[in-house]
Order: C-alpha cells, then structure tokens, then sequence
C-alpha cells in the first residue's frame, strides 16, 4: 500500500516533518517564544493527524516482518550507490522505508508523546529556541528508527537521537545534569560501537543477486538479511549457529539491552530521569525505551533466529531479573522520578519477558506493553512534574494530602499509577496479562517467579500514594493550585487511552496480531 | 429478559459511579438520593429477575457473550451466566447495597467527600455484581481487582488519618498475595484449555483433558484458584487484612468487610467447584475450619464492637468455606445469603450505636473517649429501642438459635462436616465447627450484653444517646426480618425442604473420578442420617453458649477476669490475635525492606560503581592523548618554553568532564569517514 501526500510518501512526510519544524524554529527570533512554541506543537500535532491516517487506512491483515511485498506505505530510494569497490562489487544503500504490525503502534505512541511532550514544554523558559530545535530533531531520530527498513538508515537515526537526548539532559536537566547526561552518552556510545560493528559484520556477509545485472549486491537492507539464502560463502555471519553469529546477536542485544534498559545496563536511565527536564523524561520512558525492545525484534529476533533461541532463556531469564530487581529498587527509592524510573525497568523487562516468549500471546502482550508503559509512565513522569513545577521538589516525603489540595490532578495521576500497578480494566494489565500468559506457556517458574513482582508492584505503588497524595495537608502546600487547562491537556489523551485500552484492547491488537504471528512463526521455523 | 436485564443491573451502578464523580457535588443534596434511587432500581430489578429465574425458569443456565479479543488464533470472548446462583446473588448484593446507601444518607451526612464517598459505593456495587455475573475466570479476576480497589478507597475515605490509609493499603496488598496465586491458577488453566470460560473448562476437564497433562496440576490449580478466595475472605493465613479493614466507614464496613465483596471467595469457590478434586477440597475445608476457630477465639477477647463483629465475619466465612470444602455445596452458599443479612444488620446495628455515641461524646465535647470501645457502652438499651431489638434478632442468628435464619444454614453445615467425618474419618472438622458454634454464641452474647444491658459505664454519655433517624433504622428492621427462617424455608427445623435447597443443587464434579470427592447422593444419605443429632447438638451448645454469656456479663456469678487468667497464655494469644501481624511484620515488611535496601545499595554501589571506574579509566586514557596532543601542538606552535605553564591550565580543563567532546568528536569522524569512503 502506498500514500502519498503531494507527491511524497506519508512516512517521510511524519519522519521529516519535525525537521521542518526545527527550520522554521531556527529561522525565528529568540525572542519570539510563543511563535517558536506553537510550530513545534503544529509540527508534532501534524504528526498526530498523520499516525491518526495511518491508524484508518493500515491494512490489519498484512505479515510484514521479512516480506517486502507486504510492508505498507514503503519508499525505497536508492540514496548512496558506488558501482565498483575492489573486492567488495557494488555497494548500496538506500532510502527504505515502511510499515508493518510490529511498528504501527510504536509510529502512533511517538506522535502521541512528542505532542504531548510538547504542550508540557511550554514552559520551559530557558533557551527556547535551542530547546524546540533539538526537541524536534529528536522526534525525528525516533520515528525514523522505527520506520527503517535499511540498517544503515537505521543506524543514522539510532544515533541522531543520541545527540539531542544528550543536550537536552545536559543543558536544561537538574543540578547533576553533566554526570547523567556523560553516563547516558557513554552507555549509548558503546551501545552504538557494538551496533556498528554488527552491522559492517552483517553488511558483508549478505549479497544478493540484482535480477536487473545479475550482480552479486551487498546490502543493508535489513529484510535481505533475514533470509539465510542471501547469506555469501564464507562471510562471516554466514551459516547456522556459529560463533559469530552468536557473538554478533550478543552484540546487538546489548546495544538494545542499555536502552531498554535491561539489568545490569540499566543505572544510567536513573540518573537521566531525575536529571531530565519533566518532557524530555515522558520522551525518554515513553518512547525511547522502547527502541530498545523494537530492536530486538526487528533486527535481532528475525536476523539471527537460530541465536534467537539458543539464548532467549537466558533473555527471559534477564527480564525476569529485571521484573523484580527494578519493583524493589523503585521500593527503596524516595525521589519521585527515581521510582518511576525503576518501576520502568521493571515494567520493560515485563516486556523482554512476553517477548522471550516466543508465542503469539506474549509477543502481543509484550508489544502492546510496550505502547501501554509509554502511556502510563508518561502520565507518571507529567505528575511528577506537575508537582515539581509548583515546588521544586521531588522528594516523597517532600509532599502528603495533595489528595485534598489538587483533587483533579489527584484524580488523573491515581489513575496512573492505578495502571501502572496492573489494575484490571486499565491498559497495563492486558499487556501484562498477555505477557505472562504467553511466558507461562514457555516458562513455568520464570513465570511464576516475575508474576510476584505484581504483589511489590503494588507496595511501591500504594506507598507513594499513600505519601504523596493522602494524609493531611501540611502548612507549606496549603496553597498548591489544581491543574491549568494547558495541564489537563496534556493529561486527558492519555487518561482516555488507558480507560479505553484497558477495557476494549481489540484496535490496538489487531493492529499487530498478524504481523506477530508471522514473527513467531518465522522464529520458530528457524528464519526460512 | 436473561440477556439485557442483568446487564442493566451490572451498567446501572456505573452509571451512577460516573455521574457522582462527575456531577456529584453539583447535584442537591449531592446526589445521595440519585445514587440511592439508582441502586434501589437495580434491586428491584433483581428481584424481578430472581422471582422470575427461580420461578420459571429454575433449572435452566443462561449465557450471552461477546468477542473481546483475538490473540494469535484463540478468541477471548466475555459474557455473563444466569443460573440460580448468580440471581440469588444479584438479590442479596442490590439489598444490601441499596441498604447501606439509604444507612449512609445519616451516617455520613456533612462529611467532606460525601458525593464521593457515594460515587465509590457505585463503583462497588458495579464490580460485586461483575463477580456476580461473569461466566468466565478473567472477567471474574477482573472484577475481583476492581473490588479490591473499591475496598481500597472505601476503607482509605478518610486518608487524612494514617490508621485509615495504612488499613488500605494492607487490604489491598494483602490481597494481591491471594491474587497471584489466582492468576497462576487462570494462566494453568488458559494454557491448558485455551478458554476462560467455566463452561469449557468445565467440559474440557470431564472429556479427560488435565492441565500439563497431570493430576496433581489439576488439584494444583483448584487450590490456586482457591488462594483468591483465600484473600478476598480474609481466611487463614490472610485473614489479617479485614480486622484493620475497620478504619472505613461502618456502612462500607457491612455492604463490602462483611455481607458481599469477603464473600465473593466464597461464590468463587462455589463457582469453580466442579474443577475442584478431592484433595483441593480437603485443602479448602481444613483452611476454612482453622480460620473459623482462630477468629472465633479473638473475638471473645476484643473490645471494639467493629473487631469483635471483624472477626466474627472471618469466623463465619471460615464457616462458609469449611462447608464448601467438605461439599455441604448449598448449606455452604446458603449461610452467605443468611449470613449476609444478619451481618449487615449487625454491622448497621453497629453504626448506629457508634453514630449515636459519636453524637453523645460530641455534646459533651469530650474527644477522647472511644466511641466504638464497648467498654465505654452499656445500658443502651432503654435508649435506642429499634437498635437493640434488632440488634438482638441478628444475634440471635448468628448464634444459631432457632426459628431464625442462621439457625437454618448454620444447622446444615454442622451436619454436612458431621457426615463428612462418618464417611472419611476426618473427624477435627465437626469438632471445630461445633466448638465454633459454642463460641459465637458465647463471644455474640457477650458483646450484646456489654453493650445494651447492664449499667452504663458512664452516664452523661448514656444520657446523650439518642435512637438514630428512620434511614438508618428502617434498613436495621428489613435486615431483622430477613433474618427469619420464612424467607428460606418454611420448615424452622430443616432449610432442605425449602425453596433455596430446591433453587440451589450441588453441581456435579468434572474431575477423572478417582480424583471425585463422595459423590451426592452418598453424602446426602450421610446427611440424613446425622442431621437429627447434628441439630439437638447444635442447639445444645448454641443454648450453652449464650448461657454462659449471661452467667459472666449479666449476672456476673463466673468473673471474666478469672477466666482469663485461667485461661493463661491461650487468653494473651488471643487478645494478641495469636501475633500474626507481628510475624508478618517481621518476615515480610522487615524482609522486603531489607531487601530493598540491599539491592539499593548494589545498584548504586557495585553496578555503577563498575560504570563509574569505567568512566574514570576512559577519561585518563582522554587525559593522556590530551597531553601528548597539546605538547605536541604547542611545541610546534609556541616552543616548548611556555608549554609547562599552558598543559597544567588545559588538562584541568579536560579532566573537569570534557571527555564527552572527545567521544563525540570520535563518532562524528567514524560516521563521517563511513560515508566518505563509501
């Protein structure tokens, strides 16, 4: 399927769109804030309305996965060719992009908190200007992630991410800002360093034969490396079961591992959060951590299936780590953004779990977790900083009876956190359901040991409420006022979307059933 | 009529949830009287689906559903169930509800969150009648949370006072510890049925199918099922969440900690009782008796009328599943129905005693007294008339005396554990349950008397009690009929003659048949036969019991004191609640602070201990080539006179965390190269 708007295809259009934003941002006066503010709020609403197309018109049917044919709204370009390289042939890369089940939903949760992360930006006094421009370049660095279908473009999005995430904790995080944005870089770098290699190491172990010259083609076309007929003699990665391949999927799933963050890759996300501006922390936990997760299954899982199972129970094994190291340690913290941070890592190895799980329910519970962690903990990370806009503190004991003082907010972020604890009839406990059901059928005690992380789920949980929100109100919050319109704003999408998705979760699974059905499939048939 | 009208009734008290929370403080009088009449509907409503059900229509099930999901390839539907159960349910959980509502319109009036203190009731009543109506495991699960949250903000509705938020959340973890075991039964029997629905599990597991292919994970998933009756109705070993549950208000006390949501583990395991093998049930009956003998054995030593009727509630819960367990199926389900009315009227009749010394303490202005200690009681009765008769009528069902409603399901468990031990020998459980039969009549009539008769403890507070308004009596004198044996049976000496025996029948087992417990008709024989010494033996020692009562707080000839010290250390653990919440304290709040603390202090000493030594080696590394760098530029540039002074300047400023540009610098020129040699 294909949709063009102008001439030009629908996924461009809402991967480049925030580049224009940042043009025209750029182009504006310094002192011109409110101007600059509304063009990234048109630029990301744009972007809402075109996930909201995408929405309607995507095709629930279609595999995807390893099939060309079947990925929607693709463009594929030829961008950098170079016809003749001694002993390597012809090299290529190009401008490939497209959508199938697996992605649609990370493509709407993008928009969704870029828009969002933009209303709660608003005010944001200081270097307005740089602020938006880089804000912006990271909405694109994020949808273009995951609309790649070329490695290499990939890999230039993965790391165009990397830059603004690390200005935008750098210059206008809190007090420790320089240490959590070096630890955040550094931990990605590497990451990144491990991800390049692979990535040259998959480059030249896979050719495939133009049908137009017959010549043998290296690509980093990544649907060219899923097939094991493309696969040179001799190259490297080449084969079943090797080493290499081994070390390469180990490789890559580090580099995702950090990111999503897995135990033990997980303390810089920490100490970004509690230093990171309130929307750069809704982007970081809602969408970038997702990256982490959707790279493992676009690359990892269908590239190196054999490797794929020869690991996943230690994978299952780390989110199951993860499930519980992460619900304690968001016990033992008594900074805001700390616990949400923890409550995180252990929400995303809900996720590693449902995946690990190599059946269609917990790869559905697992994506869909994915697209309900970004809402809930958006919502999660917006309470927080409604409460530290007012205060300019983070601390849980710093607070008590805001119940009685900002009912409304108390309201919306009950709701929340409500969700986060897997309440019935919220949207994390489908997710969280489909995960475990899936990962029992795989692993029993693993399984049974990460569903406990429920029951401290529910401490940490009602612990915060119980001393933030309830309690009487002391003297110096007295004078506290409930939400403005612009807040309740921000919140109200994603109320909706947790009530809804919660009791009627069918749009959001149909979108990827097929596509992750043919997933498991392609896995379990070793990748043929 | 099976498919829209129950679905009315579920939708109705949502629809009053969202306008309460909406609109309430918008409405006169604050909508009390729009939720009240809203709840009344759906009674009345029910009722005419009973009436009609149990009527005409009495052995058929009825069953509508929907598709909720597709997962992969299995279809998840959801639906609701009309059979006998689920209509005498509906009835007694709209009765009590619509009650409380009508109780709360005095007990709570001027109160801060009153709108919504009425939208969370509708909340309630929403998810109970979920429970109620599901036909399916997942839905019941999920309105079983749904439950449990509006327990939570009901007992927390006066989150001001620490007490009251510490009581929730203790009820809602609790809870959740019983959940997970729940949820462990339903993904065992998901993943070996591929449904949710009772129905086809059912029929999965009588076509001979077990789960994993094994029998002990059959009675393995009965039991974990179980664990979710296990929390829910507070029964051994989680039981220590409802007492503290107490901190809500007295009206939430009875509709949710005493008539319907604690016996929803109860209609669970009546629910899922064809799954259940032998030896499932043998687990259920022997956590029902120990549960029924521990609270019983608190309750004798309380003080506060609310703990007392607490663990009274655990004790006759414990009942309901003991009765279950040994498969006395409808005595079991029908002592939740008689249970249900006589408790709601005790714990009404107990808001209305604290409502009216509240209002006394407060004319005299005296803030410390307590008004729910019935140390503080006595000699009520001349002054609240309808409070006391009626207070008296469901005492005198809950101790089982004749010509009451108690008396009738209470007799027929007794004789379902009697029968049970003749076929099987377990002979502990007729000796606990009528142990516990003496025990509540002693322990009942022992808060009555404490707290009507005899002199008041002090008289300027008797002087300014005062009978409660007609809401809060009319609701105390409907619960007191319902208490009667008519409405059940219209033989006071046997229930089994009556319509509810006939309306409600023991399903039959699904499980392979050497798993089957005794089979109906040969414990129906077994009933039979002991049921004339089961009864003059339980009203033997029910008349015992209240006996005793008298003797020690009336006329006083047996000194209680005395009994106690007799009693030595069974009277202290007692008083203590045998220390459960100590032990839990210590093994599990300690225990998981500890460990939290701990892996606190491993994440951020050992895991970023290693990232930061990581760091501290790169930037050395950063500082060296930085050296060399500016020596070498600067020796080519400005002779080596001056490079001394100018390194020291620059090296501090690398080393103060420039590191980062050079990393940058570094992956720019790899991306860059990339491209260019390409």
């Amino acid at each position: 399927m294909e949709l063009n708007i102008f001439g030009i295809g629908i996924l461009t259009w809402i991967v480049f769109i925030p580049i224009v934003g940042m043009i025209i941002v750029l182009l504006l006066p310094d002192k011109n804030r409110n101007a600059i503010r509304w063009t990234a709020a048109v630029a990301t609403g744009i972007q809402v309305v075109l996930a909201g197309i995408i929405f309607a018109v995507f095709d629930r049917a279609k595999l995807g996965i390893n099939d060309a044919e079947s990925f929607q709204f693709m463009e594929k370009y030829s961008w950098i060719t170079v016809e003749a390289v001694p002993w390597v042939g012809r090299i290529e890369i190009n401008y490939f992009l497209g959508i199938d089940g697996l992605s649609v939903l990370m493509i709407i949760l993008t928009s969704l908190i870029a828009f969002i992360g933009v209303i709660s930006s608003w005010n944001i006094d200081k270097m307005v200007k740089g602020y938006f421009a880089l804000y912006l370049l990271l909405v694109t660095g994020m949808m273009g992630v995951f609309v790649a279908l070329d490695f290499f473009l990939f890999f230039i999005f993965w790391e165009v991410m990397l830059l603004p995430m690390y200005f935008l904790i750098g210059l206008w995080g809190g007090p420790r800002r320089e240490y959590a944005a070096i630890k955040f870089f550094i931990y990605t770098f590497v990451g990144g360093i491990l991800m390049l290699l692979t990535m040259l190491a998959l480059y030249f172990s896979v050719a495939y034969t133009d049908p137009a010259t017959g010549q043998s083609v290296h690509t980093f076309n990544i649907l060219h490396m899923m097939n094991p007929a493309n696969y040179v003699d001799g190259g490297l990665l080449s084969g079943v079961d090797t080493t290499w391949r081994y070390v390469a999927w180990m490789a890559l799933f580090i580099n995702f591992a950090i990111k999503i963050p897995l135990f033990p890759f997980h303390t810089w996300l920490p100490d970004a959060h509690v230093e990171a501006p309130t929307p750069i922390s809704v982007i970081l936990a809602g969408v970038l951590l997702k990256l982490g997760t959707y790279g493992l299954l676009r690359i990892n899982f269908p590239i190196f299936p054999d490797a794929t199972v020869y690991f996943i129970y230690f994978m299952a094994a780390l989110g199951m780590i993860s499930i519980i190291y992460g619900a304690f340690c968001a016990m033992a913290q008594d900074d805001f953004k700390k616990l949400i941070a923890y409550s995180s890592i252990s929400h995303m190895g809900i996720v590693v779990l449902g995946i690990a799980a190599l059946n269609t329910q917990g790869m559905v519970g697992g994506v869909l977790q994915m697209f309900n962690h970004g809402i809930i903990t958006a919502v999660l990370f917006l309470s927080v900083g409604v409460l530290y806009d007012r205060t300019k503190k983070r601390g849980l004991y710093d607070f008590g009876g805001i119940a009685t003082q900002m009912p409304k907010y108390t309201g919306l972020a009950m709701i929340g956190m409500f969700a986060a604890l897997g309440l019935p009839g919220l949207n994390g406990f489908v997710s969280e359901l489909f995960s475990f059901l899936g990962a029992f059928e795989a692993y029993k005690w693993i399984t049974i040991i990460s569903v406990t992380g429920i029951i401290i789920t529910a401490g940490y949980i009602l612990w915060t409420i119980q001393r933030v929100y309830l309690g009487k109100t002391p003297e110096k919050l007295a004078d506290l006022k409930d939400l403005t319109p612009r807040e309740v704003l921000m919140f109200v999408p994603l109320i909706v979307l947790i009530i809804l998705l919660g009791i009627y979760p069918a749009p959001a699974i149909e979108l990827m059933n097929s596509s992750l059905s043919h997933l498991v499939e392609f896995i379990n048939a070793g990748g043929m | 009529m099976f498919t829209n009208l129950p679905i009315i009734i579920l939708l109705l008290p949502l629809l009053a949830f969202i306008l309460m929370i909406f609109f309430g403080n918008k409405l006169p009088r604050k909508g009390d009287w729009l939720a009240t009449g809203m709840m009344a509907l759906t009674l009345v409503l029910s009722v005419v689906l009973l009436i009609t059900k149990v009527g005409s229509h009495s052995a058929e099930v009825f069953t509508s559903s929907f598709d909720w999901v597709v997962v992969g390839s299995k279809t998840i539907g959801f639906g609701i169930m009309i059979d006998n159960l689920a209509a005498i349910m509906l009835v007694v959980v709209t009765l009590v509800s619509t009650l409380v509502h009508l109780f709360s319109i005095a007990y709570m009036k001027g109160d801060v969150r009153y709108s919504r203190y009425y939208a969370y009731l509708g909340l309630f009543s929403f998810s109970m009648l979920g429970i109620v109506l599901t036909n399916n495991i997942l839905l019941m699960y999920v309105f079983w949370e749904l439950v449990g949250i509006s327990s939570y903000l009901l007992i927390g509705h006066w989150y001001e006072k620490k007490s009251a938020s510490n009581a929730a959340n203790k009820a809602f973890i609790v809870n959740r510890v019983g959940d997970f075991g729940m949820f462990i039964g339903i993904m065992i029997l998901f993943i070996s049925f591929s449904s949710f629905t009772f129905e086809a599990i059912f029929d999965s597991i009588s076509a001979g199918q077990l789960p994993f292919g094994s029998e002990g994970w059959l009675t393995a998933a009965g039991v974990l099922i179980f664990c979710g009756a296990v929390g829910k109705s507070a029964q051994f070993p989680l039981h220590v969440w409802l007492p503290d549950a107490m901190e809500g208000p007295t009206p939430v006390s009875a509709l949710i900690h005493a008539a319907t949501m604690v016996a929803a583990g109860v209609y669970l395991v009546a629910r899922v009782f064809p799954m259940l093998t032998a030896d499932a049930l043998m687990v259920i009956a022997y956590i029902g008796a120990i549960t029924a003998l521990i609270a019983a054995t608190i309750a004798i030593t309380q003080f506060d009328i609310k703990k007392v009727l607490a663990y009274s509630t655990i004790s006759q819960l414990g009942y309901m599943i003991m009765a279950l367990g040994v498969g006395a199926y409808t005595a079991g389900f029908m002592h939740l129905v008689t249970h249900a009315a006589f408790k709601a009227g005790l714990f009404l009749g107990a808001g209305s005693v604290i409502f009216a010394m509240h209002a006394s303490l407060h004319k005299l202005h005296d803030h410390d007294t307590d008004a729910q200690d019935i140390r503080n009681m006595g000699g009520l009765k001349a002054k609240m008339p309808v409070t006391y008769w009626t207070f008296l009528i469901f005492t005198l069902a809950i101790s089982g005396i004749p010509l009451t409603s108690g008396f009738l399901s209470k007799d027929e468990i007794l004789a379902g554990t009697l029968a049970f031990s003749t076929i099987n020998g377990h002979w502990l459980l007729p000796l606990v349950a009528f142990t516990v039969a003496g025990l509540t009549a002693f322990y009942m009539f022992r808060l009555f008397i404490i707290t009507f008769h005899g002199k008041a403890a002090n008289e300027k507070i008797l002087a300014g009690v005062m009978e409660s308004p007609k809401v809060m009596t009319i609701p105390l004198m409907v619960l007191a009929a319902l208490s009667l044996f008519f409405f059940y049976s219209f033989n006071p000496f046997g229930a089994s003659s009556g319509w509810f025996y006939s309306a409600v029948v023991r399903p039959a087992s699904m499980v392979p048949e050497l798993l089957q417990p005794a089979a109906y008709p040969v414990f129906y024989e077994a009933v039979s036969s002991v049921h004339t010494i089961a009864m003059v033996l339980s009203i033997i020692i029910a008349v015992a019991g209240v006996y005793l009562a008298f003797m020690v707080y009336q006329q006083k000839k047996i000194s209680a004191e005395k009994l106690a010290q007799r009693a030595g250390f069974l009277y202290k653990g007692a008083t203590n609640k045998w220390y459960f919440d100590e032990m839990y304290n210590r093994v599990f709040v300690n225990g998981s602070h500890v460990i939290m603390k701990a892996l606190r202090w491993f994440d951020e000493t050992i895991i970023d201990g290693i990232v930061n030594g990581a760091a501290t080696v790169t930037q050395l590394f950063a500082s060296i080539s930085g050296w060399i760098d500016t020596n070498i530029v600067d020796g080519l540039v400005n002779g080596t006179a001056s490079t001394a002074n100018r390194a020291g300047g620059l090296l501090s400023h690398i080393q103060t965390g420039k590191v980062q540009t050079y990393l940058l610098f570094v992956l720019f020129s790899f991306v860059v190269l990339f491209i260019l040699f390409l």
